[in-house]
């Protein structure tokens, strides 16, 4: 929409914390979220990511803390004037109104003459790919459809800054996987700072510049979503994102060593007690001929094999009795030229791949 | 195939084995509408005395009522207390409403029992302390008396119905609305109200009818000029058994109903269904 000129604005939170009675829903958040970027926060059920989006939004007034968007304070600023447009996660639609007075209704508020106010909900209907609906009612949509007039009706008065709480979490898969490209495309064209909240996290890996892991009120790391899996902070991070199995780590001067096998790595070795190992199914492999020298190498028992269609997961018990999942691309025959139950198998895991986590809470 | 064994739902049960349940619904309507029809008949006999059935038929209570300069004062303020009462009752009543449902706070919403104890007093004990209280203020036997009483009655009403209506209505809807621009009482009046129409509608009705019907409160505090309708009859039944009454009852019955058809047609939500 070429009504989106007037740039988008960056958002500042500093040490906001809101309790209710004594649970801390935010305790102490601090996070920036740049000027046209596209951040997720991620976290499990009840870790504070509603919260800190009403915050943004203005229904949650903090305990403590500053709130800027650019240069201004905003934590006194009523929801209204906040100029921020907002997807309630269940759409949160008008049922007494057509979809072209939904998308209208903000537009109205600020008194845009008639013409030009059917002008951009057309277009802003025809971004979210439903125009000609202006004139169905709310109860004839489907919830893919009544998501993305939620969708144009938060964008249509181009605001600086977007929220969007779990849009997509009432969409069956399909409608999913395609509403998270379009929602993507529609970012790319419009350029607004948005903060997306979801606690599916392919969802977030999939669309965020950033993503902010959050738990128990806390941003336990801020990141790409490529930095996130590669190198989570803490084990907290390494175990909500992807499927991991974790091994204590025993160390002896610079020497380390998990489940009887001493380890190299090329990563980061965090100083400190109880590190730990962090192994993840597709980066784990099974070792057919001789093990490479930039390999550390489990010697394991197969338990169990689970047939997946494009892959195959390989459940082992290494020498420590720690049950590590492996998962390995397919081919025609691959399947049956796989261990069975109760082989002996050599587990191999790449130095690069070698991700050493600190003890509790980095 | 004939109606007995015809199903009567999605379900298998057929209109035969429903029989004893239309039957048994038909039987309560009856004991329920019959004791009020019964005076429509009364209303046009000829006789002096309230007589069932009539004997010979004439319209002389109804010249009789519309004749009178006395019944058609006391109709005249029954209606303005009436329409008073819905005006004062309503938009209180829906305020109070929607506040204890928006409120987070729960001692704010532990005051709806406050709200509603006009309905739980027996309505004698509000006349009587309405009387005494009225003679001091010396607003006995006047307007201002008689709407601020039947308003105390009405909005208890007011507040159930509004609230339960509220219940079934997302807030959020209110919250977006704010998000997009509006201040709270834009959002109020353009997103939850018209959404909660009918049920205005229907609790405006409900405070018109608690004032139009009462008789208890308005026998000790509306009198002279202001004397309602309803304590006019009581004190002409006691008096002398006078079919005008009959004639009054079933105007009473009509407006009544009339405005409980408009409730009905008005009232119900058919996007709903
Ligand atoms: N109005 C409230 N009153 C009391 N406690 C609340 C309130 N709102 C949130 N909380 C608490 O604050 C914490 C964070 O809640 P929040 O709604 O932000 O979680 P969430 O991350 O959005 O979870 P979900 O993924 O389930 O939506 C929870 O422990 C919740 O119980
Ligand atoms: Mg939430």
């Amino acid at each position: 929409m070429s009504d989106t000129g007037q740039g988008a604005l960056p958002i500042a939170v500093r040490n906001v914390t809101k309790t209710y009675g004594d649970v801390f829903a935010l305790n102490d958040v601090s996070l920036d979220v740049k000027s046209g970027e596209f951040l997720t926060l991620l976290g499990p059920s009840g870790s504070g990511k509603t919260t800190l989006l009403m915050v943004l939004a203005g229904f949650t007034r903090p305990d403590s803390g500053s709130l800027k968007f650019g240069e201004d304070e905003m934590i006194r600023t009523a929801p209204h004037l906040r100029d921020v447009g907002m997807v309630f996660q269940n759409y949160a639609l008008f049922p007494h109104m057509s979809v072209a007075a939904n998308v209208g209704y903000p537009l109205k508020l600020r008194k845009t003459p008639k013409d030009e106010m059917d002008r951009r909900v057309e277009a802003a209907l025809e971004t979210v790919q439903l125009g000609g609906y202006g004139e169905r009612g709310i109860t004839q949509l489907s919830g893919g459809q009544k998501q993305r007039v939620a969708l144009a009706r938060s964008i249509v008065f181009a605001p600086r800054i977007l929220l969007m709480d779990e849009p997509l979490s009432a969409l069956d898969k399909k409608l999913r996987d395609r509403m998270q490209i379009e929602l993507r495309h529609l970012h790319e064209k419009l350029g607004m700072t948005t903060v997306y909240v979801t606690h599916d996290q392919r969802e977030a890996l999939t669309m965020s510049d950033r993503i902010a892991v959050v738990n128990h009120g806390r941003i336990m790391q801020l990141a790409t979503p490529q930095e996130l899996y590669e190198q989570p902070a803490n084990r907290f991070v390494a175990d909500f994102i992807g499927d991991s199995t974790f091994l204590d780590v025993t160390r002896s001067g610079s020497a380390l060593g998990a489940a009887g096998t001493n380890l190299k790595t090329t990563r980061h070795v965090p100083d400190g007690e109880g590190l730990s190992l962090m192994m993840r199914p597709e980066r784990l492999h099974l070792i057919t001929g001789k093990p490479a020298k930039d390999e550390n190498v489990f010697e394991a028992r197969v338990t169990e094999l689970v047939y997946q269609g494009e892959s195959y997961l390989l459940y082992a018990h290494l020498k420590d009795g720690t049950e590590v999942a492996v998962r390995g691309a397919m081919r025609a025959g691959t399947f049956d030229a796989l261990p069975k139950q109760g082989d002996t198998v050599q587990l191999g895991l790449g130095v690069d791949d070698t991700v050493l986590l600190a003890g509790e809470e980095a | 195939m004939n109606w007995f064994s015809r199903p009567a739902s999605e379900t298998q049960v057929t209109h035969g084995q429903r029989l004893w349940l239309y039957i048994f619904a038909g039987v309560t309507m009856t004991l329920l509408v019959v004791p009020t029809l019964i005076v429509i008949p009364m209303s046009f006999s000829d006789s002096q005395y309230l007589e069932f059935p009539p004997e010979e038929w004439s319209l002389r209570w109804y010249h009789n009522y519309f004749g009178s300069p006395e019944w058609m004062g006391a109709t005249a303020t029954s209606f303005k207390a009436a329409i008073l009462t819905t005006i004062v009752a309503t938009p209180i009543g829906v305020l109070a409403a929607y506040g204890l449902h928006a409120s987070k706070i729960p001692f704010i919403r532990a005051t709806f029992v406050l709200l509603i104890t006009p309905m739980m007093v027996p309505v004698v004990l509000i006349a009587i302390g309405a009387f005494y209280a009225y003679v001091k203020l010396q607003i006995l036997y006047t307007m201002t008396g008689l709407v601020l009483a039947h308003s105390l009655l009405a909005i208890p009403l007011v507040v159930i119905v509004i609230g339960s209506a509220l219940k079934s209505y997302d807030m959020n809807q209110e919250n977006a609305a704010r998000s997009l621009g509006a201040p709270r009482w834009k959002a109020f009046m353009t997103i939850t109200l018209p959404q909660i129409r009918f049920a205005v509608v229907t609790s405006a009705l409900l405070a018109f009818l608690t004032s139009f019907d009462e008789v208890i409160v308005a026998m000790f505090i509306s009198g002279g000029e202001n004397s309602t309708l309803t304590r006019n009859m009581f004190n002409a039944l006691r008096d002398q058994i006078d079919p005008t009454i009959a004639a009054i009852s079933t105007i009473m019955v009509l407006v009544t109903t009339g405005l409980m058809i408009v409730a009905q047609v008005f009232g119900t939500d058919k996007s709903q269904k």
